[in-house]
């Protein structure tokens, strides 16, 4: 449970009272309660197994997203660049399987098997965050324009990798032993894709460092007061610069997710990404100024997400109407955390 | 007369009584001193009289008329005014834009008047004889002007009854006379100036009518000519006793931080501090009094790593000056800053986890915190330090200013310290809470720390340091031990005329 408050020194929920104060600190499930029963109702065969592995897998790419977006936004900052990120992870990907590396004094083309394309793809996704978290750490850029800044230059690097082209066919070669890319996306262990696993295993790790870590403790410090987190000795520039490096990594990794279930990597990928997983991690009950939220939270806005797209497109709702819907229900999250705000401001002495 | 009359108010917080059946009359060209340890009710009434909030029960009379203040807008446009303990300024505005902010003068409508806002603005604030100039940003300047220029927004509405919460926690001694002076002439004025302070001595010489409060209920009410600091105390605290003996100080320890030549730049030029040269002992309280601006903020902060400093700084024989703040942290050299609000508090934490965020590493098991041994360590400083609390998962904010400072403290407790810099530790804490305080201090340094606190308050350096170390213009002038830090040597010795026979002139020049 994500609003839950067991240990000694969680960070505090706010505290409000009765049961209109309760239904807004639970807003997020009830929200997700109500477009599951809404489209159950006037979307035939929503409710179906397979309809929700098809639906946990859209939600895993918002989602994956939204758990680095949140250690982000509970430092008060803010990663726009993670849609590009991931559109650079898929291409990067696609490069090493499709080109492999060329070594130049060698003049020899070595290909990287999957896990160590996998590697080097999240480890380039780190590298774009840790970009990020230098700017915005020691060169005291604001978030907002050192990841705006990102954006453009990681989906610049997407393009030029490929001159504008899509990697088709990532299968890989038997000879190179380099086969295995569509597994991530598209393979399931007991029943499950892979997608939704890793999604959960993720979510439990990020949930377990944001509470039950120094770090976690750090990143909380650091977006409800980062002077005091300075005097107290907390390193705010490693931790800022580490929340981006997380974020990065995770966008990689949706990047290399969207290219495995699609066997091809498209350099315009993930664009608006990064809206739809902030979207989640607001939905979910974090503050943009940092210091409140949880992962937990951030899954359930991004599964809310997810399920409003979904539901709307079996129920044959235009995109257009699709997004002006979306977008109300994003204001809608934030006006109600303006309430919990007040109410929790009355409510005190 | 009364101008402003507070009948049978009460107030409850979720069931919580803040404040039960009082009655309190603000008198007219006087001052009306309200006192009370905190949690008594004070502020909780002066929110209700300013409209911040409304009370449970009960009525306010104005001029005899019943009113209800639904807003800080509607009690200030009645004449009832608000300076808040804690600053409530825009830092990235002008000291002028601040004043007039929510209350613009405009030529046509919707147009500024930039002429008389600055005209005004300095009218106000030459009436409190104060050189702040209008243009500079609020952000560049001290807490103690910060504080005038609160004040100088509250007079700029022609207040009748003008709320100080505290004003003088954060000023100097000149400042402080510069405040008393302004409040003279608004009693001259007629107007009702109620006044809050923990600071007993200003109370009595400002003060025309003195209101105690005690748990939410009225105390006692009486003319100041009547009344006595014992007096006052008494009604405070009831039966506690407060009598504290000077104990004799343990014979000082090893040199644990000895600093050479420190300096620390102004930013555009200057510094200061200039050249500060002290060593502080294990097991020794000293005392670091100036006046405001005299570097005596930024000379801890120079120490601890949180500006930027020259000169050598040896904490237990190793040179700490290259170090980042987190690594002086880490080599048990801890700060406490001034402003809590600001600089010390999480209110997105609990009362524990403010407590133990410098600590974690010390009680992790496998990467986890939270664990039952930090549980015990941090209940066992609160007990401790006698942290008021519900419980450790309590919200921060709940607490009382002396408590949250406690908190504070605590936080630099838990890692277990070498040196301990507070930079005004009493600020906004209340009398009985600055006892225990002073007591936490003075014992801590009989386990062999080394305490430095920084205060613009002579009767509390002298109540609580082995030693007192003055500053002025960002200079040492006096390095007394406590048996001869008379009142007359350090007020002179902080207005920068030092003793030559002074061990600290000669090093300092």
């Amino acid at each position: 449970m994500a609003t839950e408050i067991s240990a000694v020194q969680a960070p505090v929920v706010p505290q409000t009272r009765g049961v209109p104060a309760l239904l807004l600190k639970l807003r997020a499930l009830i929200a997700l309660a109500v477009v599951v029963a809404f489209f159950s109702v006037a979307a035939p065969n929503f409710l179906s197994a397979s309809n929700f592995l098809i639906m946990f897998k859209h939600i895993a790419i918002t989602a994956i997203l939204a758990i680095g977006m949140t250690y982000v936004i509970l430092t008060g900052g803010i990663d726009l660049s993670v849609g590009s990120i991931a559109g650079l992870g898929g291409m990067a990907a696609g490069t090493l399987i499709l080109n492999g590396v060329t070594l130049q004094p060698l003049g020899v083309v070595v290909y990287p098997s999957v896990p160590l394309v996998i590697a080097i793809v999240l480890l380039l996704g780190g590298f774009a965050g840790f970009l990020n978290g230098v700017l915005v750490a020691r060169f005291r850029v604001a978030p907002f324009i050192a990841t705006l800044g990102m954006l453009y230059v990681a989906r610049g690097a997407a393009l030029l990798l490929s001159d504008g082209a899509t990697f088709p066919n990532l299968v890989g070669r038997t000879g190179l032993g380099n086969e295995g890319f569509p597994w991530l996306g598209s393979a399931s262990v007991l029943g499950l894709p892979v997608t939704v696993l890793l999604l959960a295993a993720l979510a439990l790790l990020a949930g377990f460092v944001a509470r039950d870590t120094p770090f976690g403790r750090w990143v909380y410090a650091v977006g409800g007061n980062e002077r005091a987190a300075l005097l107290s000795g907390v390193r705010v520039d490693r931790v800022k610069i580490a929340v981006y490096v997380i974020s990065g990594v995770c966008a990689a990794l949706v990047g290399m997710i969207v290219a495995s279930e699609l066997v091809a990597a498209h350099p315009a990928s993930g664009e608006t990404f990064e809206l739809s997983a902030i979207a989640a991690v607001v939905l979910g009950g974090a503050s943009l100024s940092g210091g409140r939220g949880s992962v937990g939270g951030a899954l359930i806005g991004a599964c809310v997400i997810g399920v409003l797209g979904d539901g709307l497109v079996m129920m044959g709702v235009s995109e257009f109407w699709q997004m002006v819907i979306k977008g109300l229900v994003i204001i809608a999250a934030v006006v109600l955390d303006q309430l919990q705000g007040r109410l929790t401001a009355a409510g005190r002495t | 007369m009364a101008v402003l009359r507070a009948e049978k108010i009460s107030k409850a917080y979720g069931g919580v009584a803040a404040l039960d059946g009082v009655d309190f009359d603000v008198h007219a060209g006087a001052v009306n001193v309200l006192v009370g340890e905190n949690g008594a009710g004070k502020s909780t009434l002066m929110k209700i009289l300013a409209g911040v909030e409304q009370p449970t029960a009960g009525r306010l009379l104005l001029d005899g008329e019943p009113v209800r203040f639904s807003s800080v807008r509607e009690a200030a446009a009645a004449g009832v005014g608000i300076v808040f303990q804690e600053l409530n300024l825009c830092p990235n505005l002008t000291v002028t834009q601040n004043i007039f902010l929510g209350r613009d003068l405009t030529t046509t409508p919707g147009v500024l008047d930039h002429a008389s806002e600055q005209a005004r603005a300095r009218a106000v604030l030459s009436r409190l004889a104060h050189a702040i100039d209008p243009d500079s940003l609020v952000g560049d300047l001290r807490v103690g002007e910060q504080q005038i220029v609160e004040i100088a927004k509250a007079l700029v509405d022609d207040a009748r009854v003008l709320i100080l919460d505290e004003p003088t926690s954060a000023l100097s001694a000149a400042e402080v006379e510069v405040l008393f002076g302004v409040i003279g002439e608004l009693k001259q004025a007629g107007v009702a100036v109620i006044y809050i302070s923990h600071r007993l001595e200003e109370l009595m010489r400002i003060g025309d009518h003195v209101t105690v409060l005690r748990d939410g209920r009225l105390q006692a009410s009486r003319p100041a000519s009547d009344a006595s600091v014992g007096w006052i105390v008494e009604q405070m605290l009831g039966d506690k006793s407060r009598d504290r003996p000077r104990r004799s100080g343990p014979p000082a320890g090893q040199v644990v931080l000895a600093v050479e030549g420190l300096r620390v730049p102004r930013p555009g030029g200057g510094w200061l501090v200039d050249g500060v040269t002290t060593r502080v002992r294990a097991g020794e309280v000293t005392a670091l009094y100036g006046l405001l601006g005299s570097g005596r903020t930024e000379l801890l902060e120079g120490l601890c790593g949180a500006r930027p400093a020259q000169g050598s700084i040896v904490l237990a024989g190793e040179d700490i000056s290259g170090l980042s703040l987190a690594d002086r942290c880490a080599r048990r050299l801890r700060f406490a800053p001034e402003d809590r609000q600001r600089d010390a508090l999480f209110h997105n934490l609990s009362v524990g986890g403010n407590l133990g965020l410098s600590s974690l590493w010390a009680f992790v098991r496998r990467g986890v915190i939270g664990g039952p041994r930090e549980r015990s360590a941090i209940d066992a400083m609160m007990a401790r330090l006698g942290v008021k609390a519900v419980s450790a998962g309590a919200p921060i904010g709940t607490l009382s200013g002396g408590n949250q400072q406690k908190v504070v403290i605590g936080r630099c407790l838990m890692t277990a310290p070498l040196v301990l810099l507070l930079d005004e530790p009493s600020r906004g804490v209340d009398v009985g809470a600055r006892g225990e305080l002073f007591e936490t201090m003075r014992g801590l340094a009989e386990q062999g720390l080394a305490v430095v606190f920084a205060t613009s308050d002579l009767v509390e350096a002298r109540a609580v340091a082995d030693r007192v170390l003055v500053m002025a213009g960002g200079r040492l002038t006096a390095d007394l031990p406590i048996d001869q830090a008379d009142e007359a040597t350090l007020i002179a010795a902080s207005n920068g005329v030092g003793d030559p026979s002074s061990r600290s002139m000669e090093l300092a020049g």
